[in-house]
């Protein structure tokens, strides 16, 4: 019982680093560090919920839950099965972790589907840019830049976006996509799409209401989102400078202030995740990531942030060895 | 170096069928690419290939097959954008976008495209998140 109260306060206290995360402002200015902070508090918090049942199920055997399993596993083929109360929390374990490797699974396979069909269809009907020639140039009139990441990552413009912005703005908005398909950011954010997708799993299971479910992984999906966006307008205005950047998200930022309010929330809004805020919330991204720019190009000194951020990588780092020791 | 080159013949291909607006035959195509000095069984091969991931759709007219694009480019390029701009319901982290800015009026111009209507995904009830829905599928796609 004692591993499972370890456990239990590992959960908590991940939650509540998660908590500071989400209202922290230091993230801006240490995002790297942040970005490592959440992947090392999500998974201490993953796997003390997947340790928890597993924990108080196979306590009799007393020795750790992945030394105890081999031995559950045998007990149950020879038909010695335990209490019912250890057995129902056992099952609920192993399904926890099932589920926790299956939506990680999905959400990738998915995602490698998404953009194997794009890349057939850029292949063909993008066209390549003579002064940019391993960019993709979409022909439509709308704005638009992105990564389509992969093994070979590709970068695609909209003419919208080439009309929007000048040559050394556009420079600025390549060189943030590239650093997305350089530092793989789709990985970075594929455990919290997952982490949704289980949340979502689980309310589905347990067939409650849509209005019961917990707003946090959503949040942090967000969070993390944001951060990666973050990251990759460091790396470009490393290379372009802060003004060319601040003006190219500042274009992007008056085009899209001429949609109407809920325009781009048209899609989704009644699927739980995503929907309508995906719409509202990265135009409010976008106004976060120009105040950001703005900040940093008057050059305060980040000495505190940093500071905060080794402080809140190494309590991840302890949240997250305590259930890997635990469960081991 | 193979696959650049299919990838090419592809477009080429493709290209020829959506400038003639209307069905074509094997040979039709590889006339119209005649600058490109392609074999009647290359032009097949290619053809084949792109009705098998679904661009092309054919059927048989007398003795010999007719092949036509199974959406328009511009079709194409919207459901494009749709990704791109967030709005095919898709959110499985497939795309890191910079930023996007369209208008409500794009944004139905680009429904209007793929002839969906403009709500069409939001489908009722609980389902796995993320889960592709039908309104991203360019209409006609054969998968």
């Amino acid at each position: 019982m004692i591993t499972a109260a370890y456990l239990a306060g590992v959960l908590l206290a991940s939650q509540a680093v998660m908590w500071a995360l989400l209202r922290a402002r230091w993230t801006w200015r240490a995002t790297r560090t942040a970005i490592l902070t959440w992947q090392a508090v999500g998974l201490a918090w993953a796997l003390s919920a997947v340790g928890i049942p597993l924990a108080i199920g196979l306590e009799p055997y007393g020795r750790g839950v992945l030394g105890a399993l081999p031995a559950f596993a045998a007990d149950a083929a020879r038909g010695q099965l335990p209490a019912p109360g250890r057995l129902a929390a056992i099952c609920l374990g192993l399904l926890l972790g099932v589920l926790f490797v299956a939506t990680h699974v999905t959400s990738l396979v998915q995602a490698i589907r998404t953009r194997a069909r794009h890349r057939a269809l850029l292949a063909l009907v993008a066209r390549r840019d003579a002064a940019t020639p391993d960019v993709f140039v979409l022909d439509h009139p709308a704005a638009a830049a992105y990564c389509l990441p992969g093994l070979r990552s590709t970068v695609v413009v909209s003419a919208g976006a080439l009309a929007l912005l000048d040559r050394a703005e556009l420079a600025a908005v390549l060189s943030h996509e590239r650093a997305h398909a350089l530092e793989r950011h789709d990985l970075v954010l594929l455990p919290f799409t997952a982490l949704c997708r289980f949340i979502e799993l689980c309310r589905w299971i347990a067939r409650r209401p849509v209005r019961s479910a917990p707003r946090w992984p959503r949040s942090a999906y967000e969070a993390v989102a944001l951060l990666i966006e973050m990251r990759a307008d460091d790396r470009a205005l490393r290379q372009h400078g802060a003004g060319r950047l601040a003006a190219a998200l500042q274009r992007f930022a008056a085009t899209g202030v001429a949609a109407p309010a809920g325009a781009l929330g048209v899609v989704g809004s009644g699927d739980g995740f995503g929907g309508a805020a995906v719409g509202g919330r990265t135009d409010d991204h976008l106004a976060m990531r120009i105040e950001r720019v703005r900040e940093l190009q008057r050059g305060r000194s980040a000495w505190l942030a940093r500071a905060l951020a080794v402080y809140a990588l190494s309590v991840a780092l302890v949240l997250l060895a305590t259930p890997i020791h635990l469960l081991g | 170096m193979n696959t650049n080159r299919l990838g090419d013949l592809e477009r080429a291909v493709m290209d020829a069928l959506w400038d003639r607006e209307a069905p074509a035959t094997v040979r039709e195509v590889a006339e119209q690419l005649a600058d490109r000095k392609l074999a009647y069984t290359t032009v097949m091969t290619v053809l084949d290939r792109l009705t098998g991931k679904g661009f092309v759709t054919r059927e048989r007219v007398g003795r010999a097959w007719s092949y036509r694009p199974t959406a328009s480019r511009e079709a194409y390029i919207a459901q494009l954008m749709l990704d791109a701009l967030d709005l095919a319901g898709s959110r499985d982290a497939a795309l890191v976008r910079f930023a996007r800015s369209v208008t409500g009026e794009e944004a139905e111009i680009l429904r209007a495209a793929l002839g969906e209507p403009a709500r069409g995904e939001a489908g009722p009830g609980p389902r796995p998140r993320g889960r592709r829905t039908r309104g991203e599928r360019v209409p006609g796609e054969q998968r």
